[in-house]
Formats: structure tokens, C-alpha cells, sequence
């Protein structure tokens, strides 16, 4: 009876707090395809569950969840299975890859050595590719195409090189490209998976700029890579009992709501949306990781040595900024689902017929 | 005799799926300690969670697909 110490008592309140950043972290996934999960290990850990059946507990919901909504959106035509299950799979060998590193770091340098190693990673790669990605949303939205995409000049260039005996066609991409380009983005997409749990912030990107996917079609592609990698992340920690399957249950509870929601949403807004909430969560996630920094800096004793206080309350601070992130995203997702039902119910809505008069007048 | 109109198919999918997947729940706490004593074995018993994992997704996917739906939240044609 020894390991079932490990799981915690729960309680209404605890059950609706969690049924609740479900809803979030499933609105979020749903939309843009990731990144609602990130914030669960750690609200778990708030309700004194051990980290590993915290990280365990979320990919076990995970994987049902993104079963669901790529599900859904299969059934709007966004989702390019082929790409999902060729990514998943090389995706499946990052996280085994990453999770190595990870036990590694740990083993060398400690629990915060390890907490250092995940926060850097959140910063340089949340600044970096959230970045790159608002910069695109804001020049879209700046020039007015905010309803269709192109890819850009590198998708092109990987759209144009032709490796005999690699070459798979895509549906998402209409045209054919070599898996040598695909299989290394699936790759980083586990290791960041393995990383920061979220590895669609690399993911879904790289569809887009890389491989010169449309935004809705990357966001229900990840879906289907979340899938595959959670199903093998799942029953790597299930083997050894680390699942605690009422905790997972709850949140997929609440997920399911939200991720139907999240789905649903995306056949209303333009797609330049998803690429905002995705930059928006993105970078105000780097910034709440980029507080704790110190403290981790601080336990390693690289730098001078923090007041306990201090460390506790940047640690909050960085966990509400965390759940601002998703608030945020989840704001973002239900303003643009409402507007765009109003215009779908009222298309003579004067923002119809501005748009219609623009896209009449000459260039 | 005025004919079936939408929202009462969709009110009883609602309540059939929802009954289901709210039983499923009852059932998981109702058995709570035998469930996790089971899946903290490890090893084979990796299928438990899993296997519940697959359940839950199915009926409760179903479930909140028809409420949204039912509540006029449908995709854009």
C-alpha cells in the first residue's frame, strides 16, 4: 500500500480548481493546438502532489485530449495526418532524448539545476520563436492580410529541394517534400515536449515557417503529434506507477469542455488569431520563467544567496503570471469565437462590409 | 402532427451521454482506492490508466461535443 502514499486526497474544492484550468489549458489546446497543458504540473504541485505523478498525471490527460480535438478538427479538413504521425513518431524519440538530458542535468546538478536547465530553455526559446511569431502576427494585421497565408521564404526553399527516395506528399501542404526536413522538427518538438511539456511551441512554428503550413492546419496537425508522443509519454511513466488517473480524469474533464470550445473557435477567426494567442502565451509564459531564474541561480550559489522570502514570492509571482498567460490566450480565444459569430449572424455587420470595401479598392 | 424538431434529439444525446459520463466518474471514486492500487503496480498495469484514459475520452468527448452543440455553438459552415 506503500505507493499509493504517493497519491493525494482530493477534495471538491481541489477537484473544481483543477476541473476549471482544465477548461483554460483545453480552450487553449484546442485553438491553437498546444500550450494549455504547461500550467497543470505546477497547479498540481500546488495541491502537494509529487512532481513526477504531477508530470505523469498531465500526459495522461493529455493524450485523450488532443484524441478528441484532433478529432474534431479532422472533421473540419484541418488536420494533415500523415504529417501528425510522421512528426509524432520522430517526436517520440526527442522526448526519450530529452528526458535523458534531463535525468542527466538532474543527476549532475540537482532538482535546481535541473529547474535552471527548464526555465532557460522556456526563456531562450518562448523569446525567441514567440517573438519571431509576433512579429509575423503584427505585420499581418498591419497589412491587412489577415485571411490567407503564404509560406515564407524558407518553407519555399524546403518546399524546393528534392532528396530522392525522402520525398512524402503532404495534404496540408499540397506539394511534396523530403522527411529529412520533417523528422528533425518532429525531434525538437519532444525534446522541448520533454523539456517544458509544451512541445507544440516548437511544433506548430516550425509547420508554419518551415514547412510552409497554414496556421489552422499546423495547430490540428499538433494535435495529432500531442497524440502520439502522449501515448508513449504515458505509458512510459504508467510502467512504473506514476499515474495518478483521478487527477487526469478531473482535468480531462474540464479540457474536454474547453477543447470542443477551442476547435469550434477556430472555424470562426481569421488566421492571423492563432498566431496572436500563440505569441501572446508565448512570451508573457518567457517572462513569468524568467523571474525564477535568481532563485534557481541563487540555490546553485552562483550568485549571492536570496532571503527565502524573496524566493517564495518571485516563485508566486512567477505562477501567476503563468496563469495569466492562459487567462489571456483564453481571453483572446473567446473574444474572437464571440466576435466571429456575430459576423457569421450579421454579415452586412459594418466590419463585413469595411472589409469587402477593401478588398474592392485597388492596391 | 408537427415534426421533431432539433432541439429535443438534442437535449436526450445530451442527457444520455451526460448520465454515462457522469456514471463513469461516480464509478472512478466509487472505486478510487482498487483503481490507483492497480495502476501503481506498474509494469502490464500500465493498460489500466490507459485503458480508462481511452473510456473517458470516448464518452466524454461525446458529451461535451453535443452540450456545446446544443447550446448553438456549432463550426461555421
Amino acid at each position: 500500500m506503500d505507493a499509493l502514499q504517493q497519491f493525494i486526497q482530493l477534495d471538491p474544492a481541489n477537484a473544481g480548481y483543477l476541473f476549471i484550468v482544465g477548461f483554460v489549458g483545453g480552450l487553449v489546446s484546442g485553438f491553437i493546438g498546444s500550450g494549455g497543458a504547461f500550467v497543470l504540473t505546477p497547479a498540481m504541485m500546488s495541491l502537494g502532489v509529487p512532481g513526477i505523478v504531477a508530470v505523469a498525471s498531465n500526459m495522461c490527460h493529455k493524450f485523450p485530449k488532443a484524441l478528441v480535438g484532433a478529432m474534431k478538427r479532422a472533421k473540419y479538413g484541418q488536420v494533415d495526418l500523415k504529417m501528425g504521425l510522421i512528426m509524432g513518431m520522430s517526436a517520440e524519440a526527442g522526448v526519450l532524448v530529452g528526458a535523458y538530458y534531463q535525468e542527466l542535468i538532474k543527476q549532475r546538478f540537482g532538482d535546481a539545476g535541473s529547474n535552471l536547465y527548464v526555465s532557460l530553455a522556456f526563456v531562450v526559446i518562448l523569446g525567441f520563436v514567440g517573438a519571431l511569431v509576433m512579429r509575423d502576427t503584427l505585420k499581418a494585421y498591419r497589412s491587412g492580410m489577415t485571411e490567407e497565408e503564404k509560406p515564407g521564404r524558407l518553407a519555399l526553399w524546403v518546399q524546393s529541394i528534392h532528396i530522392p527516395g525522402t520525398m512524402v506528399y503532404f495534404r496540408g501542404l499540397n506539394t511534396r517534400i523530403s522527411v529529412l526536413f520533417t523528422i528533425p522538427l518532429g525531434f525538437a518538438t519532444g525534446m522541448l515536449a520533454a523539456t517544458i511539456a509544451v512541445g507544440g511551441f516548437i511544433g506548430v512554428p516550425a509547420q508554419i515557417y518551415v514547412l510552409g503550413m497554414n496556421s489552422l492546419m499546423a495547430s490540428a496537425t499538433e494535435l495529432v503529434i500531442a497524440f502520439v508522443m502522449g501515448v508513449g509519454g504515458t505509458i512510459k511513466f504508467a510502467w512504473s506507477g506514476y499515474v495518478d488517473i483521478r487527477l487526469a480524469m478531473i482535468i480531462l474533464a474540464g479540457s474536454l469542455f474547453g477543447i470542443q470550445l477551442g476547435a469550434i473557435g477556430t472555424t470562426y477567426v481569421k488566421p492571423f488569431v492563432i498566431k496572436l494567442v500563440m505569441a501572446v502565451i508565448m512570451l508573457t509564459v518567457m517572462f513569468s520563467r524568467a523571474l525564477v531564474i535568481p532563485v534557481y541561480l541563487s540555490q546553485l550559489e552562483w550568485i549571492d544567496a536570496m532571503q527565502p522570502s524573496t524566493m517564495s514570492m518571485l516563485k508566486n509571482i512567477s505562477f501567476a503570471i503563468m496563469i495569466l498567460a492562459l487567462a489571456l490566450g483564453a481571453g483572446i480565444i473567446l473574444m474572437a469565437i464571440l466576435k466571429g459569430r456575430r459576423e457569421a449572424a450579421h454579415p452586412t455587420s459594418p466590419s463585413h462590409l469595411k472589409l469587402a470595401t477593401e478588398s474592392r479598392m485597388p492596391s | 402532427m408537427s415534426v421533431p424538431s432539433k432541439p429535443p434529439s438534442h437535449l436526450s444525446a445530451i442527457l444520455g451521454w451526460g448520465g454515462l459520463s457522469v456514471t463513469l466518474y461516480i464509478l472512478l471514486f466509487a472505486y478510487e482506492k482498487s483503481i490507483l492500487d492497480l495502476s501503481a503496480r506498474g509494469k502490464w498495469y500500465f493498460v489500466v490508466p490507459i485503458l480508462i484514459a481511452f473510456l473517458f475520452s470516448f464518452v466524454h468527448g461525446q458529451f461535451t461535443g453535443v452540450f456545446w452543440e446544443g447550446l448553438g455553438f456549432t463550426a461555421k459552415k
